[in-house]
Parts: structure tokens; C-alpha cells; sequence
């Protein structure tokens, strides 16, 4: 294909057909300033802080949509540009609440990094506006409309990407706002508080609601018992808070850590989700064999199992009775636990550590209190503990390593992939082809259901049959996938649905992150990590082996389903009743 | 003394969506359900409907169309021409022909605004009044002219309307 020839800033630059001045002038490291475009979601043009002047162009063109085309000139900081852009960012915060002590966002945030880069101070206008109510209906994120500047990111996000459309556009002029239809709180929408939004707002308009103070809260209560467990995805990532390169382990300083903050035990979900492939495994094995109710679908993303409640109740009884792996481990915490520790589960606090805000929403479910109290009491985000880390002094490279606490912190490989999307797939193959042909996959690792495409599937033949399987992750990405079964242009046996894209790793409450290899980067933690383990499959981890002797029987025994296994419901939301 | 009223024409539209009117709006969903581009017109067509566009409606729309509600409700607040809020129980017209406003109609016009209390939108906040402004009436020897509920008053002073606007409570 004919190469595009551009100057930027009297420098020459050849470009693809199709690239933006943006993406041209970056190639030759010139930082042209943006703000309402977001490199996973594309688009842009709506905010104007990235125009540059073209020769023979009559206005200023956004570089973020204009593609660079052949003999073009373009000035990228002359002083009508920088003029325009400082005017477009002094109007943003003419109507902008100077709040920036006091926001949740001061240190990330877009707007304010803009302000001072460009020189732009909010004094020379003021522009009143009426201000709107936080919404702070859920018990995922807490919306401020007063501090959205109308870039549409999250508009793109939670409709193209995860196909629910709970925020949009609204009225118009000097009205115009973002938010859920009829000013609702995201309670009454079929919001499932996947956290995406606030993933990629680049100020303090949605984020994730802040439950540190609860935890610091227990954590200097000696009467408390206080325990936290960890996401697979949270090592994957966690690291890049403290300015480490993406993609580096962090995970036995994270438990170092953790141990300074101040836990009396810190857990590994990957313990309990080694547990939970032991339990769906079983289930899998029992629809096989009566082929009842297939596919069987995955249900350890809260994001994914609101989506299902809230749009396709219909396929309830597809999905697995399994709790997530934070669910099973929080119940198993407050009975096994206890009993083995000789504790009071009265005084257990337990906390969880999540790359996901969905998790918060789950962890109130009324119905997740099958150990008598409250299974789990406190969800963090990845950039919450951070956030404690920092509070606390404790800089990750500088804390000393340590390993889990026993007796549920270990884990096999299994366990730790499923923080990305194929991996559950992945691990519930590896244990279900064992117990059905008696001996491990021929290929443990299996290629066909990794990788970042949307939607993936792949045959896998397990003791002389051939299983077919799916993975999807992104809403969207499910929802074609669900489409396509209930056509009847596909069969499976088995389907995964992650909520975020990428799974786990890419979750709502994960570092925030604009580098276009970040999946992959934290994926290859988890993936190397699954190597090094003594044991990749399930069902050989030790600590669950001992937990079905002593305390749950068999798999699908009547307690494992009383504590491990839940029902499902259609949220009783107003948009999701009618 | 208040202004008698002079004749009447008819306009009157019903103001709560009832189950002939969902009938009709389901129809309109019906006709229009898979095809490109149909909200808005779906949207003009259930506004003349029923008057309104409730929220009960918008879901109906919107879930029938199958296009998010976020959506539904971004174009009904964009577009000036829909409304979410039902008629005041009384509809004025004030008539803005070339006769009528040479007569005074603008003067006319803000006194209805402040005596009814219509607000952006043309309804009063205790929904009593929708103010809509019309093209000529053919009333143009009575100018300016003022309607209420179809009820016709000529040569209309901007001190009468409060008198007049009593008689519809
Ligand atoms: S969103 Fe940014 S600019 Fe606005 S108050 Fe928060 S830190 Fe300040
Ligand atoms: S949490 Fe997810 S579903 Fe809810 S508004 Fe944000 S992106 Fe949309
Ligand atoms: S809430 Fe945030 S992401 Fe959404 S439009 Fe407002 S500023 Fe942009
Ligand atoms: S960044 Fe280009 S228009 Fe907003």
C-alpha cells in the first residue's frame, strides 16, 4: 500500500494510509495533548485540545480523528494552537468545580495534568451551572456528574464495548450531560457495574466507590481477626501503581505487603478457584453425561452473572450453580477456616483484594451469606489496596517477600489463569479431561482458547469425544456469542464469559492504563506463573484435597453446595422488571 | 370585568397514556420494528399519540425497537419537538400571524408566560396550562388573538390575561 509523506513541525514522517496526525506525529515523538480520545475506544473530536494547524486548512483540525494525508504541513504548537488549546481547557474549567484537593482522581487526573501542561488556570472565566447529585445509589462506583466534561469515553466503553448502554447523551447546549436515562441513579439501570467507565473517564466523574477506611478501620481494631485474599489479576498488575514496567510479578512483595498493612492471614483466591474448577468440573461432568442444560457456562465474573440476570434471564439455567472464586473463598473463610484456626467467625472481617467493582456489588448480594455471617465484608480494588499501600508508606519494591498463609494459600496453575479470559476454559479442561480420560491432556497448555480475539472457539477431544467449547470476552463479544447459540448457528458444550475485555486482568479496578499491549503484558504474569507451579491441574492442589477430607465430603456434596453453590435471579431493578 | 370569550375550535387531546393509547403506540412499534433509523419517527408519531412522551412509553419504545433507553431518552431531551411532559389541562395559543404581532402579539404573549407560570417547555409547574405559540387563526380583524381550550378572545390586552386565565382553574 502507497506510504503517506507528511511534515510535522518541519519534521518528515511516512505513515500508513488511515493514520491520524496524532498517530503520525507520536511515531517521531511529538506528545500532541489529548483529552477526550482514549487509544482502546477510539474516536475522539469532541474536546478539541488536540488541534493543530494544517497549511491550506481554513480552521484548526482535531489530530485525534484527521488522518495524515500525502504533503501534508502541519504545526503542532504555533501560537493560534496553543492559544485554542489553552481557551478549550480554561472553558472546560470555567464550569468545573475546583475540587481538586478533595477528588478522588487529584493525582490521575486528565483534566488537571492538561491544565498545568498547557498553562491553563481555571480564573479567567467562571461559568456557574446548577449542581447535579452524586450518584452514589450502588455499592460499586460513585458518579459526580459536576466533574464530567462530556468526553463520551464511558458512553463508548459501556455501549460498544459491553453492550449495556446504562449511560448515554442527554439534552443539549449548555444542559448537555452523561448519565443514565432520566437522570436515574445506575442503581435503576441495568447497569452491571463492571467498572469500565470509570476505567477509562479521565477525571473524577465515575469512580470507584472507596472502602479503604473500612478496612484500616478493622485493621487497627485488635478485637478483629481480620483476613484478605487476592485475585489472580491483582499481582499481574498491582506493581504498575509503584512504577513498575507492566508486566512484572509483584506477587510475593504484594503478600509482604499485606502483611505490614496489618492482616492477620492473607489468602489466595487462586486457592479457591482451583476449588471452583474442582466444583464446576464435577457439574460439567454431570451434564455431559446427561446432556442436560448445555452449554454450561462459566459464572465466576459478577459482571458477566448481572449481565445474564439482567438481560438474558432466560439462560439461568445454563450457567453454573458455582459461586465466584472471592464467593467460596469468603465462605469457606468463616466456617473451615474458623473452625481450624480455633477463631469466632464473629470477629473474622474479610476482606478481598479485586481488579473488579463488580465484585463489591456481589459481595453484598443478600444471598451471599451462606456461612452464617457475611461471607465476604469488604471488596478493594487493585488501585484501592494501592492507594492503602501508599497511605501506609509501604512501597511494594521495598517490602519484604513473603508467601501466602496456609491452609488457603496454595495454589496450582490452574488457579492462576483464571484471572485471564480462556482461563477458566482453560483449567476446567485440564481437570475435566483427567477425570474423564484418567490422564492429563496430552497438551496441558491449551493454545486454541487463549488469546485476546473477542470470541474464540475450539474442539478439544477428551476421552475419545470431542468437546466443543467457547470463550468471550467484553459484553459486546458475549452477546454475540449468546446470539449465535440461541440461533441455533452454533453448539457447544461449554462457553466462558469473562465481563471485561481481557478477563480479570483487564478489570474495572485494575491500574488505570492507556498502553495498547496492557493485557497481554499482565496476561504473560499469569501464564508464566501457571509454569513455574509444581502442580497446574485443580484438582492436585493439597490444601483443597484436604479441605473436601476434612470438612466438605465429595465434590457436589450437600455441604459444598450449600456453602460453594448459588441460584440466580432476575434483578429487580425498574428497567430490568418490565 | 373579564373578556367573554368569542367561539371556540376544537383541540383538545387526552393526557394520561391509557390502554387504547398503549394499543396504538405498540402499532406505531410494530410498523416500524427492524428498520434503520426508526426512532425518531417512532417517536413523532407516539408523541401525536398520546400527547406526551411518558417514561412508560420510552421503555415500551425502547425495548421494542430494541435500542437502549439511554438512547431513546438522549434524542427526546435533544429534539425541542418532544416532550416527556404531558399537557397542562388547559392549552393556550397565542397567535404570532402577521397581524396579531403587529397588534402586539409579543407583549400579549409574555404576559401569558408570567401569568400561567409556563415554563421552558410551555407547562405551568402545577400542570394547569400548556402555552403553545400558533400560526395565524384567520382571526386577524380580532387581532391579537389569545385561545384558550379553543375558546377564542379578540383584541386581547395584556392586562386582561390573569382575569382571563381564572376562568380555567
Ligand atoms: S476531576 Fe480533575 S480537575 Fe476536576 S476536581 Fe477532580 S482532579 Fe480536579
Ligand atoms: S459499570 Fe459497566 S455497565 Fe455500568 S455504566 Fe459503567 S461501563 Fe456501563
Ligand atoms: S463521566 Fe467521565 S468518561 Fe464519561 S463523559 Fe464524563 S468525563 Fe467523560
Ligand atoms: S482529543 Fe482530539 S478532539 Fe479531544
Amino acid at each position: 500500500m502507497e506510504r503517506v509523506r507528511l511534515l510535522i513541525d518541519g519534521q518528515p514522517v511516512e505513515v500508513e494510509p488511515g493514520a491520524t496526525i496524532l498517530e503520525a506525529a507520536r511515531r517521531i515523538g511529538i506528545d500532541i495533548p489529548t483529552l477526550c480520545h482514549h487509544p482502546a475506544l477510539g474516536g475522539g473530536g469532541a474536546c478539541r485540545v488536540c488541534v493543530c494547524e494544517v497549511e491550506g486548512a481554513k480552521t484548526l483540525v482535531a489530530a485525534c480523528v484527521c488522518p495524515a494525508s500525502d504533503g501534508m504541513v502541519v504545526w503542532t504548537h504555533s501560537k493560534a494552537v496553543r492559544d485554542a488549546r489553552r481557551m478549550v481547557v480554561e472553558l472546560i474549567l470555567a464550569a468545573h468545580p475546583q475540587d481538586c484537593l478533595a477528588c478522588a482522581r487529584s493525582d490521575t487526573c486528565e483534566l488537571r495534568r492538561l491544565a498545568a501542561r498547557l498553562n491553563a488556570g481555571p480564573a479567567r472565566f467562571r461559568r456557574e451551572k446548577a449542581v447535579p447529585a452524586v450518584d452514589a445509589s450502588n455499592p460499586s462506583l460513585v458518579r459526580d456528574p459536576s466533574k464530567c466534561i462530556l468526553c463520551g469515553r464511558c458512553v463508548k466503553v459501556c455501549r460498544d464495548v459491553q453492550g449495556v448502554a446504562a449511560i448515554g447523551y442527554a439534552h443539549r447546549g449548555i444542559e448537555a450531560a452523561v448519565g443514565p436515562a432520566y437522570g436515574d441513579p445506575l442503581a435503576y439501570t441495568r447497569c452491571v457495574f463492571c467498572g469500565q467507565c470509570a476505567a477509562v473517564c479521565p477525571v473524577g466523574a465515575i469512580v470507584v466507590k472507596d472502602d479503604t477506611d473500612r478496612v484500616f478501620e478493622a485493621l487497627s481494631d485488635p478485637a478483629k481477626h481480620v483476613v484478605v485474599q487476592v485475585a489472580p489479576a491483582v499481582r499481574a498488575a498491582l506493581g504498575e501503581e509503584f512504577g513498575l514496567p507492566a508486566g512484572t510479578d509483584v506477587t510475593r512483595e504484594m503478600v509482604g505487603a499485606l502483611k505490614r498493612l496489618g492482616f492477620d492471614a492473607v489468602f489466595d483466591t487462586q486457592f479457591s478457584a482451583d476449588l471452583t474448577i474442582v466444583e464446576e468440573g464435577h457439574e460439567f461432568i454431570e451434564r455431559l453425561k446427561s446432556g442436560e442444560r448445555l452449554p454450561l457456562i462459566t459464572s465466576c465474573s459478577p459482571g458477566w452473572i448481572n449481565y445474564m440476570e439482567n438481560f438474558h434471564p432466560e439462560l439461568a439455567a445454563h450457567v453454573s450453580s458455582c459461586k465466584s472464586p472471592q464467593q467460596m473463598m469468603g465462605a469457606v473463610i468463616k466456617t473451615y477456616y474458623a473452625r481450624q484456626a480455633g477463631i469466632d467467625p464473629e470477629t473474622i472481617v474479610s476482606v478481598s483484594v479485586m481488579p473488579c467493582t463488580a465484585k463489591k456489588f456481589e459481595a453484598q448480594r443478600p444471598e451471599m451469606n451462606s456461612s452464617g455471617y457475611r461471607d465476604v465484608d469488604v471488596v478493594l480494588t487493585t488501585r484501592e489496596l494501592a492507594a492503602m499501600l501508599r497511605q501506609a508508606g509501604i512501597d511494594l519494591s521495598g517490602a519484604p517477600q513473603a508467601d501466602f498463609d496456609s491452609p488457603l494459600g496454595e495454589s496450582t496453575g490452574a488457579g492462576e489463569i483464571f484471572g485471564v479470559t480462556g482461563g477458566v476454559m482453560e483449567a476446567a479442561l485440564r481437570s475435566v479431561s483427567f477425570a474423564l480420560a484418567g490422564e492429563p491432556l496430552e497438551e496441558l497448555e491449551v493454545r486454541p482458547v487463549r488469546g485476546f480475539e473477542g470470541l474464540r472457539e475450539a474442539e478439544i477431544e477428551i476421552a475419545g469425544r470431542p468437546v466443543r467449547v467457547a470463550v468471550a470476552h467484553g459484553l459486546s463479544n458475549a452477546e454475540e456469542l449468546l446470539r449465535r447459540i440461541q440461533r441455533g448457528e452454533r453448539e457447544y458444550h461449554f462457553v466462558e464469559v469473562m465481563a471485561c475485555p481481557g478477563g480479570c486482568i483487564g478489570g474495572g479496578g485494575q491500574p488505570l492504563s492507556k498502553d495498547p499491549e496492557i493485557r497481554q503484558k499482565r496476561a504473560s504474569v499469569l501464564y508464566r506463573g501457571d509454569r513455574a507451579k509444581r502442580q497446574r491441574m485443580a484438582h492436585d492442589n493439597p490444601a483443597v484435597r484436604r479441605l473436601y477430607e476434612e470438612f466438605l465430603g465429595q465434590p457436589g456434596s450437600p455441604l459444598a453446595h450449600r456453602l460453594l453453590h448459588t441460584t440466580y435471579c432476575q434483578k429487580l431493578s425498574p428497567a430490568a422488571a418490565s | 370585568m373579564a373578556q367573554a370569550a368569542v367561539g371556540t375550535v376544537s383541540n383538545l387531546q387526552s393526557r394520561e397514556p391509557g390502554p387504547e393509547v398503549l394499543e396504538k403506540v405498540d402499532k406505531v412499534i410494530e410498523a416500524y420494528r427492524g428498520k434503520e433509523g426508526a426512532l425518531i419517527p417512532v417517536l413523532h408519531e407516539v408523541q401525536q399519540i398520546a400527547g406526551y412522551l411518558p417514561r412508560c412509553v420510552l421503555r415500551r419504545i425502547a425495548r421494542g425497537l430494541a435500542v437502549p433507553e439511554s438512547e431513546v431518552y438522549g434524542v427526546v431531551t435533544f429534539y425541542s419537538l418532544f416532550t416527556m411532559t404531558p399537557a397542562g389541562r388547559h392549552k393556550i395559543g397565542v397567535c404570532m400571524g402577521t397581524a396579531c404581532y403587529v397588534k402586539g402579539a409579543a407583549a400579549l404573549l409574555e404576559a401569558v408566560r408570567s401569568a400561567s407560570g409556563a415554563g421552558a417547555d410551555g407547562i405551568s409547574h402545577d400542570g394547569r396550562f400548556s402555552l403553545e405559540v400558533t400560526r395565524c387563526v384567520g382571526a386577524c380583524g380580532l387581532a391579537p388573538v389569545l385561545s384558550v381550550d379553543g375558546e377564542i378572545y379578540s383584541r386581547v390586552e395584556p392586562e386582561a390575561v390573569p382575569a382571563i386565565l381564572e376562568r380555567y382553574p
